[in-house]
């Protein structure tokens, strides 16, 4: 019984089924990929998958109603966590969309909307292939070469108040926290389950990863 | 370093085959959807649309499958149009593992389909198809139309008014298909593209009309398009799209290569 259980939270806002279906495709015969709504299961996991789409004040609600916040909160402190777009941004305390939302809190921060005042021009959301600048040398970004590019899909971005929470940059207009690190937590703004074999490393690199 | 330019490749399906007659050399099945969605993702695709082009309920249940299909084997970001009339049918795309569907028709008989889809899914999931000609004369300013029933019915609703009021009702993008150019190859209607993309803050896909590699720069640097797409080009074996992409990267656009 050594087969390991990386939990995939579903609490209805997210692609699910493309987030499990990536981890699945890169996980070994010993690991078992589970998509939940049950905190029993978030506790019980070895690794937790924190997806999300759509907006911050919706999945706000729906973690709310599944029960998810304190499970969540408790095993972002203490397991191996990967965050992926909305499930990185409302890891931060608060978010400005939907005329201001209180997030989890887990990292001091805010996220924001990009500056389209001082930047006029730009296309927003930022939908597509960009760059991460690694910034720092994570498990995580193990054969994945520097500046690889990620499909991007938000209006939103974070702001954390820690700047060496900062593990990886990208440049829309502005340059942005594109991926977060912080002990036992990686977080990513781009959608790895959809940005072909780099997306698919990352997915490797954290089934692989003991949190450290 | 910014954000690159998207090439996507369109397939239509029928029936849960893709017809059009693909034709690689070297492929087992011609008509496979997952078969052909792997070959572009491996040619570099950024992103691939499924234009279910069937018409009868049993039909859809078929797309559905090949929507999970692919998108179990294949990680680049999928599209799903055609038919899509329904929050059930948005909702049920979505599950299978598209990642945007694609609005035409229901858009327009009732336009707040797009703000409720929006609302539910999200606007990064939500491509308004627009399908228009043009309606001026020589010699008049430019006006275009929004026509249905492939190309063959006028609604009079102005095409550049249409994509802004889409983008006020949430749309995350705007897929722009000249019905003038679709099928032509003599390249997009560059001067609609234009007018659509300069007056939207989202981004645009330009579509109909293209021939050959350079109608897709024309597409980003004088259409201002943010993605192009085509069908028959990649389809027939002329060009694959790691070609097409180093032509874009060849003419200063920035690609994912």
């Amino acid at each position: 019984m050594n087969q390991k259980l990386v939990a995939v939270v579903d609490y209805g806002m997210g692609n699910l089924r493309s987030v499990s279906k990536a981890a699945e495709h890169m996980a070994d015969d010993q690991t078992r990929i589970l998509i939940t709504s049950h905190p029993e299961d978030i506790e019980k996991a070895d690794s937790i998958i924190f997806p999300g789409q759509g907006a911050a004040k919706a999945c706000m609600h729906a973690l709310q109603e599944t029960g998810m916040i304190h499970p969540i909160q408790k095993a972002a402190q203490e397991k191996p966590f990967f965050g992926i777009c909305m499930g990185l941004q409302v890891l931060m305390s608060h978010s400005d969309e939907n005329d201001g939302v209180d997030c989890l809190d887990i990292i001091k921060g805010e996220v924001k909307h990009f500056d389209l005042e001082r930047n006029p021009e730009l296309k927003v959301p930022h939908m597509g292939w960009n760059q991460i600048h690694q910034t720092n040398e994570h498990p995580l970004w193990y054969g994945i070469p520097q500046e690889s590019r990620f499909y991007f899909v938000h209006s939103y971005f974070v702001e954390p108040q820690n700047p060496n929470y900062i593990a990886g940059e990208t440049t829309h207009g502005q340059t942005f926290a594109s991926a977060l690190s912080h002990k036992n937590l990686f977080a990513i703004q781009a959608h790895p389950e959809k940005s072909a074999e780099h997306g698919l490393q990352l997915f490797k690199n954290f089934l692989q990863w003991n949190g450290q | 370093m910014s954000l690159a330019k998207r090439i996507i490749p369109c397939l239509d399906v029928d029936d849960g085959r893709v017809v059009k007659g693909v034709q690689f050399v070297d492929i087992r099945d011609a008509g496979d959807p997952v078969e052909i969605a792997k070959r572009y993702d491996e040619q570099g695709a950024d992103e691939i649309t499924f234009l279910d082009i069937t018409a009868t309920a049993h039909e859809r249940d078929t797309m559905v499958h090949v929507v999970e299909d692919v998108a179990s084997q294949v990680f680049i970001p999928l599209t799903v149009g055609g038919g899509i009339r329904s929050l059930e049918d948005v909702r049920t795309m979505l599950n299978a593992g598209a990642d945007k569907v694609a609005v035409n028709s229901a858009a327009i008989f009732n336009p707040g389909f797009v703000k409720e889809a929006c609302d539910a899914f999200g606007s990064q999931c939500i491509v308004v198809a627009i399908d228009a000609k043009k309606v001026s004369g020589e010699g008049e300013d430019n006006k275009w139309e929004i026509f249905t029933h492939g190309g063959r019915k006028e609604t009079g609703i102005d095409a550049v008014e249409w994509a802004q009021k889409m983008e006020k009702l949430g749309a995350g993008e705007l897929l722009v298909t000249s019905m003038d150019r679709d099928g032509t190859k003599i390249g997009f209607d560059l001067e609609l593209t234009r007018a659509i993309a300069d007056s939207v803050k989202i981004p645009v896909i330009a579509s109909g009309g293209v021939g050959e590699l350079s109608h897709l720069s024309q597409g980003v640097l004088q259409g201002h398009a943010e993605a192009v797409l085509a069908a028959s080009i990649f389809h027939f074996g002329e060009h694959t799209i790691e070609e097409a992409k180093r032509a874009m990267q060849a003419d200063g656009i920035e690609m994912r290569l």
